[in-house]
């Protein structure tokens, strides 16, 4: 018997039950949909994060002093203390760039801001006068602290979206008076919302000039310099310079990474969560499989008196096996393709709130896993009706 | 008695008079397991069955008729004994070799009719031939000729379901012949039959048998029977009587015997 001729029986039998045929198709239909659905969010999501990150731009760098590592010398080791930055050294990284580069010192802490009688919970962002350069928020009214207010480390503040709306929600902050960390400081500007899933955290800061944040934060230290490249190009030569000036302060207790590194650690775990969600979904598609298996249990109980005549006729083992077997790969190929379509269009609709990307790979794993999913949940029944015995099986109410 | 089992010495290819031996069952034993206890169904059966014969097996329910039934339809092996079809041993064959010859050489016709449920006429009678590997177009042709055979030719895309018993037997029969068996094996053919579709169908066999297929017919009835060219009696799974039918029926003059009283009334 070939293979057209067990297709005509398949299809003829699944036809013979078509809400059974439809209800069992529905467990690899949502499963296959899953899939697709959940690896397009995953990886819109992730596109779209990586997109705004490379926003900031890819010639960006960030130096920090490392972290003392643990040694396991003895000597004077437990005493060590982490070398912080300080602004001269920010001076020093700039001197030695010049003009290649916009050199940006950077404090960064948590405070408390109050206006009236609102309190919330804040990040505080200190740069210098160029700070807007390498802070990504736009201005939505006002203006960025200046070069003589950093300089006299004046208390000035601009707000982030979610600051500001949630202190001032009904009038222009420009020009009221805050309190951050019990100073009073006046609000020069604030800024437009940034949104997406990572820069949200962003709307809750406060932008200060680093000057006034070493005063009320009681330090000569800062947190980080970032270093922004004229040209993208001269990133890795920057890199270079920025570790050759601050070595002779911190040997080998510093690192400076750039965006791209930031960018390649980042995909990496958003990459991570798309295939733990592709696994989610295969869940589905598994339990689904399983549902094959069970109505194909159902149906060769039920038809074993047709696969008695069909023996008594002339059948083989191996042409009820194969005949059972395609009837379950033509549902779960047919449910699989109904669920691409579903996921496929789902994540088209979807696209208008949350970022999706239907790929390849996600298709074609569905595709080629409902498939799979077909020959092994459906071999097991049909090896069971190949071994029936024609007597009984014809015997059989 | 010309048509009992021969010596153990007689050569395989044996004759029978007149014509070949089509099957020959020699000492078949059938015992089965139940419940941890032994049944034994056939105790040392001896069979030849030529060419062009009517067979009747007779034997009242649980004398073996069945077991005996399911071994020369080679549904089932024995477990001791030679069972040869056209000279051929098919007692130690594996079940797909036995479907192999079930395929070419037997024709069933069951007492509950089995055919395919949802499935047209035509479709159950092509059954053996998807089986035997015949393509699409002389399939088709062929099952429709063995259709019109036996009088269906105008109900080709009827399901079962719309056709009555006797109808559905007829088209059994004509599954049973699409593959030019050796032997049709009818096992009850009329049981589940009014009288009439009961004389409808022996009327048929003895009609085919004319044309000189072999069959065999195994029943309970002796009014079956009767229609055989000769009876084998059966019981406690041995062969007990052979008989040969001295006033055979004559199934047609049965029709018109039914047909004359359908009149008068």
């Amino acid at each position: 018997m070939n293979l057209a001729e067990s297709l005509r029986i398949a299809l003829r039998a699944l036809n013979a039950n078509k809400v059974r045929s439809a209800l069992t198709m529905l467990g690899v239909i949502i499963g296959v949909a899953a899939v697709i659905l959940l690896v397009a969010i995953g990886t819109g999501v992730q596109g779209e994060i990586l997109g705004q990150i490379e926003g900031l731009g890819s010639n960006l760098l960030f130096a920090f002093p490392a972290a003392m590592e643990g040694g396991g010398g003895g000597g004077q080791g437990g005493l060590a203390i982490r070398k912080q930055f300080e602004l001269e050294d920010a001076e020093r990284v700039r001197r030695v760039l010049g003009s290649s580069a916009i050199v940006v010192p950077i404090i960064q802490a948590s405070g408390t801001i109050k206006a009236g009688n609102k309190t919330l919970r804040t990040t505080i962002a200190g740069g210098d006068d160029q700070g807007s350069e390498v802070f990504t928020a736009d201005l939505a009214g006002g203006r960025h602290y200046n070069r003589a207010e950093y300089v006299g480390g004046v208390r000035v503040i601009g707000l982030g979206a979610t600051v500001a709306k949630e202190l001032f929600p009904r009038s222009d902050p420009v020009g009221k008076s805050v309190s951050l960390n019990g100073q009073r400081f006046t609000v020069v500007g604030h800024y437009e919302a940034q949104g997406g899933a990572l820069s949200g955290d962003q709307d809750n800061q406060v932008y200060i000039p680093v000057t006034t944040a070493q005063r009320i934060l009681n330090t000569r230290n800062i947190s980080a310099i970032i270093i922004k490249a004229v040209e993208a190009d001269d990133v890795e030569r920057i890199r270079a310079q920025t570790r050759a000036a601050l070595r002779p302060r911190f040997g080998s207790q510093l690192s400076v990474f750039s965006q791209e590194q930031t960018l390649g650690l980042l995909s990496q775990l958003l990459g991570t969560l798309t295939v733990m969600l592709a696994g989610i979904a295969g869940i589905s598609l598994l339990v689904g499989g399983i549902g094959i298996m069970n109505i194909m249990l159902v149906s060769v109980t039920e038809r074993t008196r047709e696969i008695g005549i069909r023996k008594a006729v002339g059948a083989k083992t191996y042409d009820i096996m194969s005949q059972f077997v395609i009837e379950a790969i033509v549902l779960s190929v047919a449910g699989g393709a109904v669920g691409m379509a579903i996921g496929g269009g789902g994540a088209a609709v979807l696209d208008r709130w949350v970022p999706t990307e239907v790929t390849a790979w996600a298709v074609a794993l569905a595709f080629f896993f409902s498939a799979g999913v077909g020959v092994f949940f459906g071999a097991y029944p049909a090896w069971r009706a190949s071994r029936l015995d024609p007597i009984e099986a014809l015997r059989y109410e | 008695m010309p048509e009992q089992a021969p010596p153990a010495s007689a050569a395989t290819a044996s004759t029978c008079g007149e014509g070949r031996v089509v099957l020959e069952a020699r000492g078949v034993d059938k015992t089965y397991q139940m419940e941890g206890l032994e049944v034994r169904a056939l105790r040392g059966v001896d069979l030849r069955i030529c060419e062009g014969r009517m067979l009747a097996v007779m034997g009242p329910s649980g004398s073996g008729k069945s077991t005996l039934m399911h071994i020369i339809g080679l549904l089932d092996r024995p477990t001791a004994g030679s069972v040869r079809v056209e000279g051929e041993e098919v007692s130690h064959m594996a079940p797909n070799e036995l479907a192999a010859v079930r395929n070419k050489r037997i024709g069933f016709v069951f007492q509950s009719f089995n055919l395919l449920p949802r499935t047209s006429a035509l479709a159950n009678v092509e059954l053996p031939l998807v089986y035997a590997g015949v393509g699409g177009g002389e399939r088709a042709r062929r099952a429709r000729e063995s259709l019109e055979r036996i009088g269906l030719g105008d109900r080709l895309g009827h399901f079962s379901s719309q056709l009555s018993g006797g109808q559905q037997q007829r088209v059994a029969i004509a599954r049973a012949l699409v593959t030019e068996p050796s032997i049709v094996l009818a096992d009850e053919p009329t049981g589940n039959l009014d009288s009439r579709s009961g004389v409808e169908v022996m009327s048929i066999l003895q009609d085919l048998n004319r044309q000189g297929i072999t069959i065999i017919v195994v029943t309970h009835d002796p009014r079956v029977a009767q229609h055989a060219e000769r009876i084998v009696h059966l019981s406690d799974g041995r062969i007990v009587r052979h008989e040969i039918v001295e006033d055979r029926t004559c199934a047609d003059d049965e029709m018109a015997e039914i047909l004359a009283r359908a009149e008068e009334e």
